[in-house]
């Protein structure tokens, strides 16, 4: 089990793709998505063709082991690098519950979370035009 | 009667009055052709000023711009944005030449600028070294150093274009991510060569000192061909904003693998899926399907005067400049058209030609007060040439974000003002 331990500061960096959000007062101007922190859950299907890209973590993120290293490195953002390695591994767990990728009570180490199989593992090419 | 082989200075050589370059390459002014001088007055009598009566103001320890340049500042999105977080844009239209002030250097930042003190400051190499290496700021000063002259352009420069519609944006807000300083450092293939890198090695973390401890994949190829470990930014240590004491300089390479404040480089096998090259920096496609390391940015170019903001103030005789650059090598030509890409006439290059460098390109123009819709055709010295935005959505679609580098346009109306469009 993964605790939650801290996570209230982890919620600052979680938005949520939702079709609610289009029935608040509609006063702001649009932001394109590459500006502000990308929503980190929802957006499935929305690579398809012709469709606007929400890309979270369970939409496009490749990776699980990403969230590690992005957390450990960058995160919480008003007091990054303190989380223990288990508080890491634990909000790397939550996020990816709440994509439905793994399981509440499913275990996140060292050797499970390199196992984790995103569902767009196998969304990216190389760019075909770099240098050799 | 005489048969003309060349255009004359002032000749038109395509639509809509685009004239010929040898007005830059020889300095002819054409006064007559043109149809009116451009000074703005004849025999007027000298006023003496009020600062020509008393002695100036006292020298300054770091000089700053007039006073009354206080509008050429970078942009940048107010609170609630948090401070530091995005990026601040350079006003590339109110500037001249190739090299950009370091102070007017555009920022991407992910979690603030440090203020980093250069004596606790560290560079680690490690990993797939035979001998792991920490380095201080006075180590890395002690190397032999070397300069150049290159670009760096944020992958997501020019992302508006991708927009459905033409949106109401000025030179800042569609291409000011941009910039170009003279680099000063050392070459990281000595460092790497130092460390003895291991047969096995591929790839090098490179790891910043800032609170987001931004992070990027590099191809080993690239840090042992042209990579620099810059100290100097334009003549003086690295600005802050821009990565003191220590930033990694990949000519020619996407702005975010420069990676800013450098304090660890280490050598693996494969690269490390950071955050910074899964869920950004990639370019989804128009299938599913995204590409991921995208590293070289690809020739461009894009004009920055006229622009939106900065009006004609009637018919007569115009430069047209801008700026062409390629991250795979050097600008061979750069075409202007001012009738939206039916006719072109090649611009004048201002030299030095340096590869993954900006050049500076002029194009002489008598504007007839009509519509018209300019636009700049960059090819660089591999042949490749700025593609049309259609032929760039062809290619990848418009949901890619990154590295967007088709021909840009700006329609001129009939009152001078010019206007992002798509043509």
């Amino acid at each position: 089990m993964f605790t939650l331990k801290r996570i209230a500061v982890c919620t600052s960096m979680l938005t949520i793709a939702s079709a609610s959000l289009a029935q608040a007062p509609q006063f702001g101007q649009p932001i394109a998505p590459a500006d502000i922190a990308g929503a980190l859950v929802g957006g499935m299907g929305t690579l398809a063709p012709d469709k606007t890209p929400i890309k979270t973590v369970g939409s496009f993120w490749p990776y699980a082991t990403t969230l590690f290293d992005y957390v450990r490195r960058a995160m919480p953002f008003q007091d990054s690098k303190s989380l223990t390695a288990d508080e890491v591994y634990a909000v790397s767990a939550y996020i990816l519950n709440l994509n439905g990728i793994v399981s509440s009570n499913d275990v996140l180490d060292a050797q499970s979370l390199p196992k984790v199989r995103m569902p767009n593992r196998d969304g990216f090419i190389p760019f075909p035009r770099n240098p050799k | 009667m005489v048969r003309k082989t060349h255009p004359e200075p002032g000749d038109p050589v395509a639509g809509n009055g685009i004239l010929s370059r040898r007005i830059f390459l020889e300095g002819a002014l054409v006064v007559g052709a043109t149809g009116a001088g451009l000074s703005c007055g004849s025999a007027e009598p000298l006023t003496v000023q009020p600062w020509m009566k008393v002695p100036g103001s006292g020298f300054a320890g770091y000089g700053e711009p007039s006073l009354f340049e206080s509008k050429v500042v970078k942009v940048f999105p107010p609170p609630p944005s948090p401070a530091g977080v995005g990026a601040s844009r350079t006003p590339l239209h109110l500037l001249e030449g190739m090299i950009t002030p370091s102070g007017l250097h555009f920022e991407r930042s992910h979690s603030g600028v440090p203020d980093i003190d250069p004596d606790q400051h560290r560079l680690v190499i490690h990993g797939l070294v035979k001998r792991p290496l920490v380095f201080t700021v006075e180590a890395l000063s002690r190397y032999p150093m070397q300069s150049r002259i290159a670009f760096i352009e944020c992958g997501g420069n020019s992302q508006a274009l991708n927009a459905p519609q033409a949106q109401p944006l000025n030179v800042t807000a569609i291409h000011g991510l941009l910039g170009c300083s003279e680099w000063t450092g050392v070459r990281l293939s000595m460092l790497l060569d130092e460390a003895g890198v291991e047969p096995e090695a591929r790839w090098v973390i490179a790891e910043g000192a800032d609170a987001a401890a931004m992070s990027r994949s590099i191809p080993l190829a690239k840090a042992m061909d042209d990579a620099l470990v810059c100290l100097y930014q334009n003549g003086e240590r690295v600005r802050p904003s821009n990565g003191y004491p220590v930033r990694l300089l990949l000519p020619g390479f996407e702005g975010n693998m420069n990676v800013k404040w450098l304090r660890r480089l280490k050598l693996t096998a494969g690269p490390a899926m950071t955050k910074d090259e899964t869920s950004k920096y990639t370019i989804v496609l128009k299938d599913e399907k995204a590409w991921q390391f995208v590293f070289p940015i690809e020739v461009k170019s894009f004009i920055t005067r006229p622009s939106p903001g900065l009006a004609l103030t009637g018919p007569g005789f115009y430069e047209i400049s801008g700026l062409a650059w390629s991250g795979n090598g050097s600008i061979r030509q750069v075409e202007v058209s001012a009738d939206g890409g039916r006719s072109w006439a090649q611009a004048a290059l201002q030299g030095p030609i340096l590869p993954k460098a900006p050049v500076r390109f002029r194009a002489a123009w008598q504007w007839n007060g009509g519509p018209a819709v300019l636009q700049s055709r960059a090819t660089d010295d591999t042949g490749m040439v700025q593609p049309t935005r259609a032929q760039f959505a062809d290619e990848r679609g418009l949901r890619g974000v990154y590295h967007y580098n088709a021909i840009a346009s700006w329609r001129i109306d009939e009152m001078g003002e010019a206007s992002n469009v798509y043509a």
